[in-house]
């Protein structure tokens, strides 16, 4: 594969990172591969690890263990060669808050060491693309949450980096922000920039991300494109509501029974069974509600979203096989479904 | 550019920043300008009159105390700009640029060293304004000055190191109370012969008197407790020294090895 050779393809190659703090693991061996030009979204809930695996690809923590290549420089031989591939957007925008738009990108450009003249002209052309031209001479203190963020995003695109972080960011956005954001990533994404995305939010992922890894205890649990993540869970996910406690565990049992992992919440009569979508297997399911002699439930499907999948590896105890290398695991005819009740405080 | 050219630009910059930063809080940077004018008229005119008989010679006697006592007043706003510095993500966002690590501190401790300067200048024309006259010649002059500006430098350095270990502004603003009251132990506004004992020993060893000893005698002529010149001049020194040395090795090496959380 001689043009591997030109051109590597990953700009991150990352192997068996491991970091504890005080003697708890953070970190548990990660393993990651980042496609070059692609936005790869790190999901995970608080303390998942997110954070520290940015801190450390972006070289301001150490691992423990492991290694790993950042567009081509070696992550603990060459920091500095890392440090001018990257550009690094924190969780809380960290811009200058007391300092106007244009002097913190003044500054940053400053930073960089582009000529005064080139630099001012950048910053120009930035706060126009990042819709801050107007805003320009006022404190970011005065910025909302959304220009805060379009001016980080702004300062780490002063010169275009081979690795773009976002530190979960939309974080305290409001959704029409939110959605804006949105827009500047996927643009940025079109450039042909390599985006490392992290968030805890599932749709921000689904939205933006060509690779999904979830992470969980330090460790990545599942990885693969959204379609694939989602398709690991069937095709159909078929709710089953029921009017009587007696009913519901009837066929809780029944569905016990039929290996179909029926996931419950606890104080409704809801029961949400995956299927692969087939007349089939529906027909299956329904004739062994029948059998239990339950009043016959109302019944309701959805596609599987990433939160299902993110609830599923979040509520088992048992995870299934991380699906890694790009192909999630294949669904059987019935798959695991999260805990609705859990499902819905998510959304 | 060079390495060396990076390195002045990196510092040019963060120096620039942190300036900028000192100016446009206008409620700490009145309150920095009020305090040594405030506590001059306070001590000389209000506890001047109790504390040596006629309010027109205590001026001479306490114009290095109220020095030494605003430059605690500006340690304190160091070392919460730095703690806020690190709390809002920024220092991170520098961390991961090519540029010297070095400069943020350095920016930190520029500026430092600018607000203190014109804190003492204000002491010194206040002081002389109502009636300040030290006996001294131009050298002598000149060797208080460079002893400020070794103290301050030092106390910059020790706020920068106590900015790192805070781990918030909050724990970082507790700081400014202790070198605000650190003084009231020393000869800054007494002789601390007049203090109990077992007080009086720490007060004239603290290493404040020294420095206030030293800055006393290059003006007046004379030092307080009845020791040389020469010999306070030297203990302050070393103290000045050691403490610079200490907290600019320390706050360098914190800063590298600072566990990121």
């Amino acid at each position: 594969m001689a043009h591997t050779v030109l051109r590597m393809p990953y700009t991150v190659i990352a192997e068996d990172l491991r970091k504890a703090f005080g003697g708890r693991p953070v970190l548990d061996g990660v393993d990651l591969a980042i496609e070059r030009g692609s936005v790869f979204a790190l999901l995970g809930p608080n303390g998942a690890g997110k954070t520290t695996l940015v801190k450390i690809l972006a070289t301001l923590t150490r691992p423990d263990a492991g290694r790993a290549t950042i567009a081509g420089h070696d992550l603990l031989e060459d920091p500095d060669g890392v440090k001018r591939a990257i550009s690094l957007t924190g969780q809380y925008a960290a811009v200058d808050d007391v300092l106007t738009g244009r002097e913190n990108l003044e500054m940053m450009a400053g930073l960089l060491h582009l000529p005064r003249r080139t630099a001012r002209a950048r910053v120009t052309e930035l706060l126009a693309e990042f819709d801050l031209t107007d805003a320009q001479h006022r404190r970011v203190k005065t910025y909302s949450g959304g220009m805060r963020r379009r001016l980080d995003l702004a300062a780490s695109m002063i010169e275009s980096p081979e690795l773009l972080f976002l530190d979960e960011p939309t974080t305290g956005l409001d959704p029409r922000s939110r959605e804006q954001l949105w827009g500047t990533v996927r643009h940025l994404g079109e450039q042909g920039v390599t985006i490392l995305l992290t968030t805890q939010y599932l749709e921000e992922a689904d939205q933006l991300a060509d690779t999904v890894a979830m992470l969980r205890d330090g460790r990545i649990v599942a990885q693969g494109t959204p379609e694939e993540l989602k398709a690991s869970l069937g095709t159909e996910i078929v709710r089953l509501r029921f009017a009587e406690p007696g009913d519901y565990r009837a066929a809780r049992g029944a569905l016990r029974a039929l290996d179909a992992d029926a996931e419950t919440g606890d104080d409704e009569l809801i029961l949400d069974v995956a299927t692969d979508g087939t007349a089939a297997c529906l027909r299956e399911l329904l004739e062994t509600l029948a059998a239990t002699g339950a009043a016959t439930p109302r019944v309701s499907t959805h596609r599987p979203s990433l939160d299902d999948v993110f609830m599923s590896l979040t509520a088992s105890a048992n995870l299934p096989p991380s699906a890694t290398g790009g192909s999630a695991h294949s669904p059987g005819r019935f798959g695991r479904v999260a805990n609705p009740a859990r499902m819905e405080n998510a959304r | 550019m060079t390495s060396l050219a990076h390195t002045v630009t990196d510092s040019r910059i963060m120096i620039t920043r942190c300036l900028r930063r000192s100016l446009r809080d206008p409620e700490a940077f009145f309150t920095a300008l009020m305090l040594p004018v405030v506590l001059m008229l306070l001590f000389v005119y209000v506890f001047g009159g109790a504390l040596r008989g006629a309010s027109h010679s205590y001026v001479d006697y306490i114009v290095p105390g109220l020095i030494v006592l605003c430059a605690g007043f500006g340690a304190g706003t160091t070392a919460v700009a730095l703690a806020t510095d690190l709390a809002g993500g920024i220092v991170d966002r520098f961390r991961s640029m090519p540029i010297r690590a070095s400069s943020i501190l350095l920016g930190q401790v520029a500026a430092s060293l600018a607000r203190n300067l014109l804190a003492t200048a204000l002491v010194i024309g206040v002081g002389l304004g109502i009636g300040w006259r030290p006996t001294t010649s131009a050298w002598r002059w000149l060797a208080a000055i460079g002893m400020i500006v070794l103290f301050i430098l030092a106390l910059s350095w020790l706020a920068a190191a106590i900015g790192l270990l805070a781990g918030g502004p909050e724990a970082a603003n507790a700081f400014t109370f202790v070198l605000m009251f650190l003084p009231y132990v020393s000869s800054a506004f007494v002789r601390t012969d007049t203090m109990p004992s077992g007080l009086a020993a720490v007060a004239a060893h603290q290493p404040f008197t020294p420095i206030i000893e030293t800055m006393r005698g290059l003006w007046m002529g004379h030092t307080s407790l009845g020791a040389s010149l020469g010999h306070e001049a030297w203990v302050a020194l070393v103290y000045l020294v050691g403490i610079l040395a200490v907290s600019y090795a320390g706050t360098t090496w914190l800063f590298r090895h600072r566990a990121a959380a």
